[in-house]
């Protein structure tokens, strides 16, 4: 974005009266999730390399918090390794102040590929994780139908996920992470392969089942709007190796709308995540291509 | 339909040449071999003989290569001799379609020449139960182990070499083996299918096992579930519509063991009917007999494949008229039957 647009914004980290009372209510509620000093390594042709190094961040019960960064900055290997489908190298994760490893119920996840059972039905997809906590197929089929009701599928409860579109997929994978009774959702890039207008509806829909549902949100996305419209605290994470950058409390009120994107405190946080996650060099050049011109001459395009 | 479309890279012709396609499939071999039997001028290397004339080593209804046949005309005609005649005529190897249809029908009316001898239909039912025995055995134990190899890797890498070692050795190089084993009636042959199917199963189960989308297993595990419902509850019914798909193949191969199954020990089934068949030189029940093995083999890969697609509907979600009827029987009105409908739907949502 250019300057212009920034020009005579506030302070990204001036927050309204009411912003300010939130953020001191959420820092009162209890710890869902403690990430402590998480480092994961692994060893490439090339030698060792540092993916994650000593991040640490802890998430309050219901807040909804998003993970941004650069491509390579370790994003999805924090949240699988939280998730439990990675293993770190160092450090640790508790969760309700107990130490956990290894994937469970407890920290559902949603993935960018949707991954429903392509077998099942959306209500069977729902029932999953269900079924194995060892409730009954009864008691399963109405809590599901519960869940999918909630993310407005109910007319498609028997219908099979090839026959849905991607943004009705993504909602019943969201059914069903919420059916097993997570302390906190993961979701990496849940929304990363729909079109533009399916993802503002999505994003729409998600804050409207987080406001009614007993659920902490992890939200791993690379798309900086995305990050302001939905979080509360966005954790920023800068690339080789991926270690903390700055956790930045969203000066944006709550509810959120749409129109809220032109908003200054919008357009200052968006200003704040430009700075961190494309900093200005000396000389801002983009590398040009050894390109020959092959067109006629007074053919030119622009 | 214009005939530029049949040959467009990867792309399928419509519903009505796609039959035609089909039934050509089969019309053009046959209206080959028809040609060959029936138009005198093709082929039809040998002269059946009429009249044998003077020519005093002929007799009618005897083969002759015509070149023989044209010499010995010659030959006679010089010496002032009564001519033979005869007419041309391709080898007993190669029966012609009406006869080889007839025999399709005689084959099972035609009394056993010995006492030994079995009917056309005693000898397809030992086939059948050879194959079922040898194909139903080595699946019970071939897919379970196959799924263990392609779920687990220390399954796969302490069984898979052995198996992958056993596979090159050929099921017949057996034989004599199990005869010793099995004694010389049905056991030993049932043994040679199974050694001929059991190690390629375990390969191909394993692989199609290994093909299942590890993000299913990944989501599964965040929804709690744990080593044995990982196994039951994502990879078999992830891996099945592939694993039915595979059996089917086999089933192929295993009819391919059949005939060297049953030479082992004392010759039985369609290949004994085959061979002493070939024996009296009635090459038109031969070819009755080779022809119902291919039919056997299609009707049942057919029967299989319009099952599948039905047991596995979630596979190919295409409108069927069938199911449509009571999926909205019993779901109401609003289910989506068609992959093309939530796209639109959710615009207008």
């Amino acid at each position: 974005m250019s300057a212009s647009v920034y020009a005579n914004l506030p302070d990204y980290r001036a927050q309204a009266p009411a912003v300010a009372e939130r953020f001191r209510k959420i820092k009162e509620r209890p710890v869902v999730l403690d990430v402590q000093h998480l480092t994961r390594e692994f060893m490439s042709e090339r030698g060792p390399v540092t993916a994650l190094r000593d991040v640490s961040f802890q998430v309050h019960r219901r807040e909804f918090v998003c993970v941004i960064g650069p491509s390579g900055c370790g994003k999805s290997t924090l949240i699988r390794i939280i998730a439990g489908l990675d293993e770190q190298s160092s450090g640790r994760m508790l969760v309700d102040g107990k130490e956990v490893s290894g994937p469970s119920p407890e920290r559902g996840m949603v993935f960018q590929g949707y991954t429903l059972f392509p077998w099942l039905t959306v209500k069977r997809n729902v029932m999953f994780g269900l079924e194995m906590a060892g409730m009954s197929r009864d008691a399963a089929d109405r809590e599901a139908r519960q869940w999918i009701d909630l993310v407005g599928l109910g007319a498609f409860c028997d219908t099979y996920p090839a026959q849905l579109s991607g943004g009705m997929k993504q909602r019943t994978a969201i059914a069903r992470a919420l059916a097993a009774n997570p302390r906190i959702l993961l979701m990496d890039e849940p929304f990363g392969a729909l079109d533009a207008q399916t993802r503002a509806q999505m994003q729409a829909h998600l804050l409207e089942i987080w406001r009614s549902v007993n659920v902490t949100v992890l939200f791993i996305t690379h798309d900086l709007d995305e990050a302001i419209f939905l979080a509360d605290r966005i954790l920023v994470l800068k690339a080789n190796p991926g270690e903390v950058q700055e956790i930045i409390e969203v000066p944006v009120p709550r509810p959120r709308s749409l129109e809220q994107l032109t908003s200054p405190e919008f357009l200052a946080t968006r200003r704040r995540l430009d700075e961190l996650i494309h900093p200005k060099r000396e000389t801002p050049t983009i590398e040009r291509l050894p390109i020959v011109r092959l067109t006629e001459v007074g053919d030119e395009v622009e | 339909m214009s005939r530029k479309r049949w040959f467009q890279v990867r792309h399928d012709v419509s519903g009505a040449s796609r039959r035609w396609l089909t039934l050509l499939a089969f019309a053009l071999p046959l209206a080959v071999w028809s040609a060959v039997s029936y138009v005198p001028w093709i082929w039809h290397p040998v002269v059946k003989i009429e009249q044998p004339g003077e020519v005093s080593w002929m007799r009618a209804g005897q083969l002759v290569p015509k070149e023989d046949f044209a010499r010995e005309v010659a030959a006679a005609k010089e010496a002032g001799l009564t001519l033979p005649s005869g007419k041309r005529a391709n080898p007993i190897f190669l029966p012609a379609p009406h006869e080889v249809g007839r025999a399709l029908y005689t084959a099972f009316t035609t009394k056993p020449v010995l006492r030994g001898d079995r009917w056309l239909h005693e000898s397809l039912w030992t086939s059948i139960r050879t194959i079922f025995w040898g194909f139903v055995i080595s699946s019970a134990v071939g897919v379970p182990l196959g799924i263990l190899c392609g779920a687990f890797a220390s399954v796969s890498r302490s069984t898979e070499p052995f198996v992958d070692f056993v596979r090159y050795m050929p099921a017949p190089a057996f034989g004599a083996l199990m005869v010793a084993v099995f004694g010389i009636h049905l056991e030993p042959k049932v043994a040679i299918i199974v050694i001929g199917t059991f190690f390629q199963q375990v390969l191909v189960v394993a692989n199609t096992v290994r093909k299942v989308d590890g993000g299913l297993l990944e989501a599964a595990q965040t929804l709690g579930a744990k080593r044995r419902q990982l196994v039951w509850r994502v990879l078999v019914p992830a891996s099945l519509p592939e694993l039915y798909n595979d059996l089917r193949i086999l089933l192929g191969w295993a009819w391919t063991y059949l005939i060297v199954a049953e030479v082992v020990g004392v010759s039985s089934g369609i290949t004994f009917f085959i061979n002493q068949q070939a024996k009296y030189r009635n090459f038109d029940n031969v070819y009755a007999a080779i022809l119902i093995i291919g039919l056997i083999g299609l009707v049942t890969d057919q029967v299989l494949a319009f099952l599948g697609a039905r047991l596995f509907a979630w596979k190919n979600p295409r409108p069927s008229r069938f199911r449509t009827f009571f999926v909205r029987l019993f779901a109401g009105r609003d289910v989506l039957l068609f992959p093309d409908e939530p796209a639109k739907k959710e615009i207008s949502a």
